[in-house]
C-alpha cells in the first residue's frame, strides 16, 4: 500500500504523461536532451530529483525497484530515496539485480550484467557535456545541432599534450548511435563499456537542469578516444579484500589512523552474491 | 575490520529524530505558535512566500517553524508542497494602480498626485537595540491616524511620466498566455513575463548583490526609484464556466518601478527606461532588486553591450534560485567515492609518470 493523500508514485497523471512523452522522444533521438518540465519534489535538487522524477513516470504497481548510490543500496541517499517510493508507491523493492525491472542508480552502472526489459534510470547533475567549455545553453544547443563537437577533442587533446593521457576519469564523454555527444553522468570511465549496446533500456534525468535523455537497448555507445590513445579504463593491482574479484570496481577504504588502505567492491549486491557463493571459510571477515 | 559511511535506515530515523528534538528546543520554554510566527516575524513570513511561491502566511509560518527559522529551507519546504497544487489556470494582471496603499514613496519627485505616504518602514529608523522590546510586555503605543484617509486615486509615477512621452510605453498586452517557468523549461532568449517570474522567486540575497554590482559599475543603468508602493491588491480570476472576473482574494505586494536613463540608439530617442520588481508580502529591498536586475537584463533588447554577470540573461535565470542552488550546492556532502576513487587514481598514475610516486612526501 502507498501513502494516502499522495498520488500513486507521489506525481500527479499529468505530469507523469508529460515526462513519458518526453521519454518516447528521447528514445527516439538517442542521446538527445529533451527539455522537460521538471517538478519540485520533496527531496532537493541535486540529490536525484531528475533520476525520480523518472522512476515516478515508470513505476507500475508490478515493478521492482533498486536504487543504488556509489554501487550500493545500502548508502544513505539511496536509503532515502528506496524509501520514499517504498512510501508513495508501495512498489516492491529489491537490492538484487537479477531482481529489479528498474535499477535508479548514481555514479554506477552494477557489475552484473542487464537483461531485456530492465530499465537503469540515472541521476545526472549536469547532462551538458560541452558545459565545461561553453557556458551558454543557446550556443551548446547550436552545437548538438550542428554536431559541432571540436570543442570537446581538443579539450581531450589538451590533456594528452598536457600529461601524456587523457585525464578524464569520470563523467567521461561518450558518443550515441555516431551522432549525438552525451554526458554519462557521473560514472567511473570504469562504466563506459556497459553503456554500449547494452539490452537494458538506460535512461537519463537532470531535475535541476530539466533535461533528460535515453540510450535505447542495443544502441552504439563509443567513449571518445585518439587513434594514438584509444580508451582505457580503471584496473587494480589488488582483487576486492571481500569477495576477491579482480572484475569489479573497487573503492579504496582508510582502516586507521596510519593510512592502511583495503580495496573492496562499489557493488555491494554484487560482492554480497559472490560472498555468498563461496564457502565460509574462504571469505574474509 | 571494515567500516563503511554507510547509514541504514535506522541512522536516518534517528537522525531525523534528534533534528525534531534540536527543533523544539527548551520544552520548558513555551513553543511557537503560527500565530506568533505570521503576525511577529512577518519579515521572514513574506520572504518565504515570496521565494517559495506560495501566497500563503499560515503555510509559510508553518514552513518556518518546521525548518527551524531557515528560510531557505521553509522557501524548500513551501515550493514542495506548491508542486502538489492543482493549477487553475492565471489571474487576471494585477491592477496595482488600484492598490489599497500602506506605503508610497517617489524618490524623483518631491510631491505628487496622492502624496508620498511613508507607511511602516525601518527607513530613518536608528538602528540602536532596543533593550526593552528584550524585556518584553510592552505594547507599543498605535500609530497616530491621519485626519483624511489617502487619496483614492494614487496613479503610477511611471503613467504620469508616460503621458509626455519621456519614458517608454509600458508594453500592450498581447493576448498571449503568460509563461509558467513551473510547467515549461526556460528557452533563451526567455521573454519577460518569464523573466520577471524566476526573479520574483529568485533568492534575495542573490538579487541584491546583482543588482548592487549594477550600481557599481558592472552593468550601470542609472536608475531612480520611480515609485515603490507597498499595499493590498484584489486578486480577480476568470472562471471558464461564468465567462467574466471574480473577485477571489487579495494579496499584499511591493511594487517597484525603476526609472532608469537611456541615452538613445540610432532606432530609439532618449527616453527614460524601466526596470520593474513586484514581490508578495512587505519586500522593499527585493522589490528594488528584481527591478535592478530585470533592466540590466534588457540590455540586449535596448541595444546595450552585454558585459556584466548583472546583464547575462542566462547567468542570472540559471542561478537565481535558491531551491536549486542549495540542493546542488548541499549535494556535495553525499557519497562521492566512486569518482573520488577514480581521481585518487589518476592523480597517482600521473605523479608516478612525473616520477614522483604518492607516498613521497613534496619538499617543504
Amino acid at each position: 500500500m502507498h501513502e494516502a493523500g499522495y498520488n500513486f508514485a507521489y506525481l500527479d497523471e499529468q505530469t507523469k504523461r508529460a515526462i513519458r512523452r518526453g521519454l518516447l522522444k528521447a528514445v527516439a533521438i538517442p542521446g538527445h536532451q529533451v527539455p522537460f518540465a521538471s517538478r519540485e519534489m520533496p527531496l532537493p535538487y541535486g540529490w536525484g530529483t531528475g533520476g525520480i522524477q523518472l522512476t515516478a513516470a515508470l513505476l507500475g504497481r508490478e515493478d521492482v525497484l533498486k536504487v543504488i548510490d556509489q554501487g550500493a543500496d545500502d548508502t544513505t541517499n539511496a536509503v532515502s530515496i528506496r524509501r520514499f517510493f517504498a512510501r508513495t508507491a508501495g512498489v516492491a523493492t529489491t537490492t538484487r539485480v537479477v531482481e529489479a525491472t528498474l535499477i535508479q542508480t548514481r555514479h554506477r552502472i552494477p557489475e552484473a550484467p542487464l537483461a531485456e526489459g530492465q530499465i537503469v534510470v540515472f541521476q545526472v547533475p549536469i547532462p551538458e557535456p560541452l558545459r565545461w567549455m561553453e557556458a551558454s545553453e543557446r550556443e551548446t544547443r547550436r552545437m548538438h545541432a550542428l554536431k559541432e563537437y571540436g570543442l570537446m577533442h581538443v579539450s581531450l587533446y589538451e590533456d594528452v599534450a598536457r600529461h601524456g593521457r587523457i585525464a578524464k576519469t569520470y563523467d567521461y564523454p561518450v558518443m550515441v548511435a555516431g551522432r549525438y555527444l552525451m554526458s554519462p553522468s557521473p560514472i567511473p570511465k570504469f562504466d563506459n563499456p556497459k553503456l554500449d549496446r547494452s539490452p537494458a533500456l538506460q535512461l537519463f534525468g537532470a531535475g535541476r537542469e530539466r533535461r533528460l535523455y535515453a540510450v535505447p537497448p542495443y544502441t552504439e555507445v563509443n567513449s571518445l578516444d585518439f587513434d594514438d590513445h584509444p580508451f582505457t579504463v580503471e584496473r587494480w593491482s589488488q582483487p576486492c579484500a571481500l569477495c576477491g574479484a579482480t572484475d569489479s570496481y573497487l573503492d579504496e577504504i582508510i582502516t586507521d589512523d596510519a593510512g592502511t588502505r583495503m580495496l573492496v567492491c562499489s557493488d555491494t549486491d554484487h560482492c554480497g552474491a559472490r560472498r555468498a557463493e563461496r564457502p565460509a571459510e574462504e571469505c574474509t571477515p | 575490520m571494515y567500516v563503511s559511511v554507510k547509514g541504514g535506515e535506522r541512522a536516518i530515523d534517528n537522525a531525523h529524530r534528534w533534528l525534531a528534538e534540536a527543533r523544539r528546543g527548551d520544552p520548558a520554554v513555551a513553543e511557537l505558535s503560527l500565530e506568533q510566527i505570521a503576525g511577529q516575524l512577518a519579515g521572514s513570513v513574506d520572504r518565504v512566500m515570496a521565494e517559495g511561491s506560495l501566497y500563503d502566511p499560515e503555510l509559510a509560518a508553518l514552513a518556518i517553524k518546521q525548518a527551524r527559522g531557515d528560510l531557505i529551507e521553509a522557501v524548500f519546504l513551501l515550493r514542495a508542497y506548491r508542486s502538489t497544487l492543482p493549477r487553475f489556470g492565471a489571474a487576471e494582471p494585477l491592477d496595482t494602480a488600484q492598490m489599497a496603499i500602506r506605503r508610497r514613496v517617489s524618490a524623483t519627485f518631491k510631491d505628487l498626485p496622492g502624496g508620498q505616504i511613508l507607511g511602516p518602514t525601518f527607513d530613518y529608523t536608528h538602528r540602536l537595540l532596543d533593550f526593552q522590546l528584550a524585556a518584553g510586555g510592552a505594547v507599543p503605543p498605535p500609530a497616530e491616524r491621519a485626519a483624511e484617509p489617502v487619496a483614492p486615486a494614487m496613479p503610477r509615477v511611471a503613467d504620469l511620466l508616460g503621458a509626455d512621452g519621456l519614458i517608454e510605453p509600458e508594453a500592450a498586452d498581447d493576448g498571449r498566455p503568460v509563461g509558467d517557468l513551473t510547467r515549461e523549461p526556460f528557452r533563451f532568449p526567455v521573454d519577460r513575463d518569464v523573466r520577471l517570474q524566476a526573479l520574483a522567486r529568485g533568492d534575495e540575497g542573490f538579487l541584491l548583490a546583482l543588482g548592487y554590482s549594477s550600481q557599481r559599475g558592472y552593468g550601470r543603468n542609472h536608475p531612480f526609484v520611480g515609485e515603490l508602493r507597498i499595499g493590498e491588491v484584489a486578486v480577480e480570476f476568470v472562471p471558464e464556466e461564468l465567462g467574466f472576473a471574480v473577485e477571489i482574494g487579495t494579496l499584499t505586494v511591493t511594487e517597484c518601478q525603476m526609472v532608469n536613463q537611456f541615452k538613445g540608439s540610432a532606432e530609439r530617442p532618449a527616453q527614460f527606461t524601466r526596470g520593474y520588481g513586484l514581490v508578495f508580502g512587505h519586500g522593499e529591498r527585493k522589490a528594488m532588486s528584481m527591478a535592478l536586475v530585470d533592466r540590466a537584463l534588457r540590455a540586449g533588447e535596448l541595444d546595450e553591450a552585454v558585459q556584466a554577470p548583472a546583464q547575462d540573461e542566462e547567468f542570472v535565470l540559471y542561478h537565481c534560485d535558491n531551491v536549486q542552488a542549495t540542493g546542488f550546492v548541499e549535494h556535495l556532502k553525499l557519497p562521492h567515492y566512486v569518482d573520488f576513487q577514480s581521481e585518487l587514481e589518476m592523480v597517482r598514475a600521473l605523479r608516478a609518470a612525473a616520477g614522483r610516486p604518492a607516498e613521497e612526501p613534496e619538499d617543504a
